[in-house]
């Protein structure tokens, strides 16, 4: 007997979110995708902080300063951290800027649409019946809509403009969430703790609220945090095609499309690479964060590593 | 034939190290039928996985050997080569061990290709030899059957001639009858002990069953808290068991007592593994502790009888029953009002479809019951016979397709949704499932408080008192209203699950076999929790279970129930005394007890071992 010496031992009841914390922090690439994701929402909120400290607006102009005698734009250098565009204009406040309409959207659509596919997935899975029939054929249906075609046509009915792209995004993408909700759901349903509810007398409005939705939270958080990629990709897709950000407002998609116009790219490799790089750390980073939320949340899809045989007692 | 020394398993966690088995040492004699009896968590199951070199994550030391070697430096090839040749296993879960895609016949035989060279044909005839030789009729044909196409009870004769094909000298088996009907239970055993005496084979089996045990081991190991607790033949152990902890399981199971008795129950629950304390690891429950139990490892003691104890006791405890309580009275009164009354109620669901020709599976056949007020009416019968549906249907959670179930007079087919709701007040369900059947995502207040919230009955501070003192009814500390039910052991959830029930003061409670889930020491505390309950409220219990040793200890009648109908409905004492139907004399004549406890004897104390399992 080694552990139990002279003091009455205690065991430590660790509740689950330290438990969680503890296991995520353990991952290091969570932990450090993590960590990209705070400094990009710092320097998305420090977006003014950054423009009043080099003293360019995302906006103006350079002619003078930014851009070469023949019009090209200038590579880094002390005054253009990450140099400029092909009107002159400072990349890096751009970047910042940019970052703030990547996130907002992200976050705003992604919390929308687990709201919906949430709502939407519950009221299958719990219901069933036609309702589920309805709603599941629902959800068929508009993950088969293509979803580029159906976009052009709402932006050159309704003109681009950012509400109008967050609510492209939600509907495009609930359903995913709204699946894993219905079948979770369904198994939740038959579980016995509901059925002693019922006994009880809950109704289902009490049982769905109550009784199930605690129990989702760990599908929620997690497809919650893997779907902001996916709509800061779509953002940036729909601003690269010109049905997103209305220029001159800076976001990353539309910085690519800048820098894909006229092939500018070919003299000024910095125009793709830092709105690239940050877009790919960004995705990266949400996706990896989510994997590793996951596991942590749920210890029993991945079986721990412990270390190997060793000190003999 | 297999002897360990100074076994330990620890199991590396991330809340620290389990430390499963502790410095047991044990020999298992050639041809015997070796039986590891202990609570879940005791480390039993842990220590033949260990063994068998099945746990590949956990640090095991000491020693084992069999055959001359030792199987824990056997390297792993070879370690494999002995599973299932020299060491046949058998496990808990017939229907989870066989592989649902393969013929029955091919798993057999893949068996024995794993480990012989022969050819198809040879595999295949001595498959269906052992099939017939494990009492599986038609062999032969049965050979390309699938797992799902044979019975619960098949399954496992089916996975005792996989391990016997090969005619291993050993075979483990944990738990081989559990998951089992008490019937089917019986035949298995009968089984099991007729190969080990045709083939020679020695058998270990591990069980928490102390009644299974005391009828077929020769040796009986009981373990607690990853100790091996008492160790000697089995007749020597159960008849006068000289751990305290053997006395008091043998105490708390509900066999040894007349109907309506208080059982003797074994207080608190085992010790955290993650932390042994560091004398006696039972002193805690012990009613025998010394002072010394509790800070320091107590010696080894060897008795004439060869029986062995870890305990600081220098004489085997005298039987508890002695002290018992003395027998309450009954609560039945025959002019108490009737609370339930079923009448002639019928269930079936249509079967078939669309294509199919529409048939009807009935699940009940015709029930009529009366309970009158303060009675406890017991509901006996294997799995499958309806006794689940029947609760439900009363508990109005499925309607019945004719009949009618009459609570306090009214029936519940004819409700409008306010008096459903009213109903819902009188009848309460207790679950079978302590871990199921609570919600784990909510706090235990929230939950014991549903019915209050529900009903609106009660409401803030009000609601939190109330529940605080329900907590304290059912013997929980109310401090923990804010725990989550993961946080309790399985008898303290099964609280729980008692005090929501009692909270709007229900003119019925339906138990569904509500202490299947728990060790017998927990078992017998929720029992008497029950029976205190009802004398104090003048509760109506509908108590369900599969146990008929249960049964009797709590009820005041039993109905016995078989596919769909009740086939013996008498006193309680009067089914176990005078069976008047046959299915109810077949189920008594399966259930296996432990023998009365006869007192010490003339044992003797021969040695003290010092200090040696440290």
């Amino acid at each position: 007997m080694s552990t139990s010496a002279t003091t009455p031992p205690t065991v430590v009841q660790r509740s689950s979110l330290d438990l969680t914390l503890r296991r995520l922090i353990r991952d290091r690439a969570s932990l450090v995708a993590f960590i990209f994701i705070v400094l990009l929402v710092a320097f998305a909120a420090a977006a003014p902080l950054v423009e009043a400290w080099i003293g360019h607006s995302p906006i103006e102009q350079f002619r003078q300063t930014g851009l070469s005698p023949t019009g090209l734009p200038v590579a880094p250098n002390a005054e253009f951290r990450l140099g400029t565009d092909q009107l002159g204009r400072d990349v890096l406040v751009r970047l910042a800027y940019g970052a703030r309409v990547s996130l907002l959207v992200g976050v705003v659509a992604s919390l929308l649409a687990a709201f919906i596919g949430i709502t939407v997935g519950m009221l299958a899975g719990f219901l069933g019946g036609w309702v589920d029939a309805v709603l599941s054929r629902a959800m068929d249906l508009i993950m088969s809509v293509p979803f580029l075609l159906c976009a052009l046509a709402l932006v050159s009915v309704f003109g681009p403009s950012l509400s109008l792209s967050i609510g492209v995004i939600v509907f495009f993408s609930w359903t995913t969430m709204g699946r894993v909700i219905r079948g979770q759901v369904k198994s939740l349903r038959e579980r016995e703790f509901v059925q002693a509810s019922r006994s009880l007398g809950a109704g289902s409005l009490s049982i769905m609220i109550v009784d199930i939705l605690p129990n989702l939270s760990v599908p929620i958080i997690v497809y919650t945090t893997m779907m902001i990629p996916g709509s800061i990709v779509f953002e940036a897709t729909l601003s690269f095609l010109g049905l997103g950000i209305v220029p001159p407002a800076p976001s990353w998609g539309g910085m690519l499309a800048d820098a894909g116009a006229n092939s500018i790219y070919l003299v000024a490799w910095w125009l793709v690479l830092f709105p690239g790089l940050a877009l790919l750390f960004t995705t990266l980073s949400f996706n990896i964060l989510g994997d590793g939320l996951r596991d942590a949340l749920d210890p029993k899809a991945r079986p721990i590593r412990v270390k190997p045989k060793g000190a003999k007692p | 034939m297999l002897e360990a020394r100074h076994l330990s398993v620890s199991i590396p966690t991330e809340d620290g190290t389990i430390h499963a088995v502790q410095d047991v040492s044990f020999s298992v004699e050639a041809g015997g039928l070796f039986g590891i009896a202990g609570e879940s968590g005791s480390g039993k199951s842990v220590m033949m996985q260990a063994i068998l070199g099945l746990l590949p994550f956990a640090d095991v030391t000491g020693e084992v050997i069999f055959e001359g070697r030792n199987l824990l430096t056997l390297p792993p090839r070879q370690l494999q080569k002995l599973r299932g040749a020299r060491i046949g296993m058998i496990f808990q879960d017939p229907l989870s061990s066989l592989h649902p895609y393969y013929s029955i016949g091919a798993q057999i035989t893949e068996a024995i290709h794993a480990h012989e060279k022969v050819s198809p044909q040879a595999a295949r005839a001595r498959a269906v030899d052992m099939l017939t030789k494990v009492g599986i009729g038609n062999a032969a044909e049965r050979f390309d059957s699938f797992p799902h196409q044979y019975s619960g009870g098949m399954r496992q004769r089916v996975m005792i001639a996989m391990a016997l094909v090969l005619n291993p000298p050993l075979i483990i088996a944990d738990e081989p009858t559990t998951a089992l009907d008490v019937t089917v239970q019986a035949q298995i055993v009968a089984l099991l002990d007729q190969m080990r005496k045709e083939l020679g084979t020695t058998v270990v089996m591990i069980t928490h069953d102390l009644g299974l045990l005391s009828n077929v081991a020769d040796q009986v190991m009981v373990m607690y808290a990853g100790n091996r607790m008492e160790f000697g033949s089995s007749a020597a152990v159960f008849h006068a068991p000289s751990h305290p902890y053997t006395a008091g399981l043998l105490a708390s199971s509900p066999s040894n007592y007349a109907a309506g008795e208080e059982l003797v129950a074994i207080p608190g629950r085992p010790p955290s593994l993650l932390h042994m304390p560091a004398g006696c690891a039972f002193a805690v429950r012990c009613a025998y502790a010394m002072p010394k139990c509790a800070t320091q490892r107590p010696p080894l003691r060897r008795f004439s009888d060869g029986v062995e104890s870890l305990c600081w006791l220098e004489a085997p405890v005298e039987p508890i029953h002695a002290e018992r309580a003395a027998v309450s009275g009954r609560n039945a009164d025959a002019t108490a009002p009737v609370v339930l009354k079923v009448d002639n109620v019928e269930l079936s669901f249509a079967t078939g479809g669309f294509f199919s020709k529409a048939g009807k599976y009935e699940v009940l056949k015709g029930i009529d019951i009366e309970l009158r007020r303060g009675e406890t009416l017991g509901l006996v019968g294997e799995s499958g016979c309806g006794k689940s549906t029947l609760a439900r249907v009363i508990a109005g959670l499925i309607p019945a397709t004719s009949g009618s179930v009459l609570l306090d007079g009214k029936d519940m087919a004819t409700l409008d949704h306010a008096g459903w709701k009213e109903m819902r007040k009188r009848v309460q369900l207790v679950f079978q499932d302590p871990f199921g059947s609570l919600n784990p995502r909510r706090r235990v207040g929230a939950i014991i408080g549903d019915p209050f919230r529900l009903h609106q009955v009660a409401s803030g501070a009000d609601r939190k008192w109330r529940v605080q003192d329900l907590m304290e009814t059912v013997g929980l500390n109310p401090e923990h209203y804010n725990r989550f039910p993961s946080e309790f052991s399985g008898g303290q959830r099964q609280r729980i699950g008692i005090a929501r029930a009692l909270a709007l003061n229900p003119a019925l409670i339906i138990f569904d076999e509500p202490v299947s889930a728990l060790d017998v020491s927990i078992q017998a505390q929720v029992l008497n929790l029950m029976r205190s309950l009802q004398q104090e409220l003048g509760l109506t219990y509908l108590f369900i279970s599969h146990d008929l040793a249960v049964v009797r200890q709590v009820c005041d009648r039993i109905a016995v129930m078989n596919k769909g109908k009740i086939v013996e409905l008498a006193e309680a004492e009067a089914i176990y005394t005078d069976p008047q139907n046959d299915y109810t004399r077949t189920l008594l004549a399966a259930s296996v007890v432990p023998p009365p406890q006869k007192g010490r004897g003339t044992r003797q104390l021969v040695e003290t071992i010092w200090g040696a399992p440290a």
